[in-house]
């Protein structure tokens, strides 16, 4: 089973994410911040990374580029999933690594469609 | 809605279009209609059903069938067929056509989210040098000129644009304007639109290489399904192409078309098919 480490400050929204990633055959980790999600990371690299930008402690942003730069860092899909809604921080997060973008508000439909684009589900 | 007057709305509908409403939708057939009964300032659905079955106004009858034939879609749906129109399709056509134009055919697109799906296509392959210089000539067309209006805008919403749509894509080919996302007017221009009835003559529309109507057929009664797949078998050449929906097929409807062997989703013009004129 694929695991996905979903990254954000807010339970509801991990609540929610997980889910909807359940249902989708996914085995979930979570974290509250940049820095937890690392530590994570360090201990077992997931397959997918669904990633918040704005958090305490360390942002999605920071999170992502030390990630790539961990061993084996290259290898999980992330995927960002933030309110910040404009080309000007979709190209940073593309630039930092990351593989695909989710504005919110987003629901099943769009979470599964962008799995599907990073093929994470067939 | 009273029973009578859901027939109204279905007779309306389906001898514009050939769509069969489930009369057991009332509950759709309400949802669909409110923003036109709030439109044309009509007190309720009742009010409405009744100024068309005592007038009957032929642009209010279409505005009823407008609403209730078009049909949500999104960017690249299905995928398969998408990947197949970039990986075999356009090879084959740009080996067989040379100097002619590939032309191409999204019947039946609704907010145009298909033509504009092989937009992107033709221009990453373009790009790319897959073309070798052949043109590609894209068609979009819809029943509903509010359809065809929404298309013809490039404008999408910040739910349409992440359903199948790429993020890379997004950044490549929009604009945020306001609430919404603008494609690019270059790729606008790289699509042609119409109103196109399918039920209607379509002789006059000339030869395609691929038409795409997909997820339409199916909507329609029987009658109406021979009809405009035997026309559409006319528009094709005989190495042309026809991609259907997930879960429709020509088998067990008309003879004029048959399955394109390994493709699944796929048709061609059944060879010495009689052509009717």
């Amino acid at each position: 089973m694929k695991t996905c480490l979903v990254v954000d400050d807010s339970r509801v929204i991990r609540k929610v994410a997980r889910r909807i990633l359940e249902d989708l055959g996914f085995e979930i980790a979570e974290a509250a911040d940049g820095m937890e999600a690392m530590a994570w990371c360090r201990t077992a690299m997931p397959e997918a990374v669904l990633l918040d930008w704005n958090m305490p402690v360390m942002d999605g942003l920071e999170f992502l580029r030390q990630l790539r730069a961990e061993p084996d860092g290259d290898l999980p899909i992330v995927v960002f999933c933030t309110v910040e809604n404009d080309l000007d921080h979709i190209n940073r997060a593309l630039d930092a690594g990351a593989d695909e973008y989710i504005m919110k508000p987003f629901d099943g439909d769009i979470l599964e469609s962008k799995l599907m684009l990073a093929g994470l589900v067939a | 809605m009273r029973p009578q007057d859901v027939e109204v709305v279905r007779g309306v509908v389906l001898a514009r279009s050939g769509v069969v409403i489930d009369p057991t939708k009332t509950y759709l057939i309400e949802t669909r209609l409110a923003p036109l009964v709030r439109r044309e300032g009509f007190a309720s659905h009742a009010e409405l059903i009744q100024v068309i079955r005592t007038r009957h106004d032929d642009k209010l009858m279409w505005q009823v069938t407008d609403a209730l034939v078009s049909s949500e879609t999104c960017f690249f749906r299905d995928r398969a067929p998408f990947d197949q129109f970039r990986g075999e399709f356009l090879p084959e056509l740009v080996a067989s056509r040379g100097d002619r134009p590939i032309r191409v055919w999204s019947a039946a697109c609704s907010t145009g989210q298909e033509p504009y799906s092989l937009a992107m296509i033709v221009d990453a392959e373009r790009e790319q040098g897959g073309l070798k210089g052949t043109t590609v000539e894209l068609f979009g067309s819809d029943l509903s000129e509010r359809s065809l209006e929404r298309a013809q805008s490039g404008l999408y919403s910040q739910f349409e644009i992440q359903r199948g749509l790429p993020i890379r894509m997004l950044v490549r080919h929009f604009e945020q304007k306001d609430e919404m996302w603008a494609l690019s007017p270059r790729m606008r221009q790289m699509v042609r639109w119409r109103r196109i009835n399918l039920l209607a003559d379509l002789k006059a529309l000339g030869q395609f290489d691929v038409i795409f109507c997909r997820n339409v057929v199916s909507d329609f009664d029987e009658a109406s399904r021979r009809r405009v797949l035997e026309q559409l078998a006319l528009a094709l050449p005989k190495d042309g192409r026809l991609v259907l929906g997930v879960d429709e097929s020509v088998v067990g409807v008309t003879e004029a078309l048959q399955p394109a062997p390994g493709r699944p989703g796929v048709y061609v013009p059944t060879p010495g098919y009689r052509r009717a004129a």
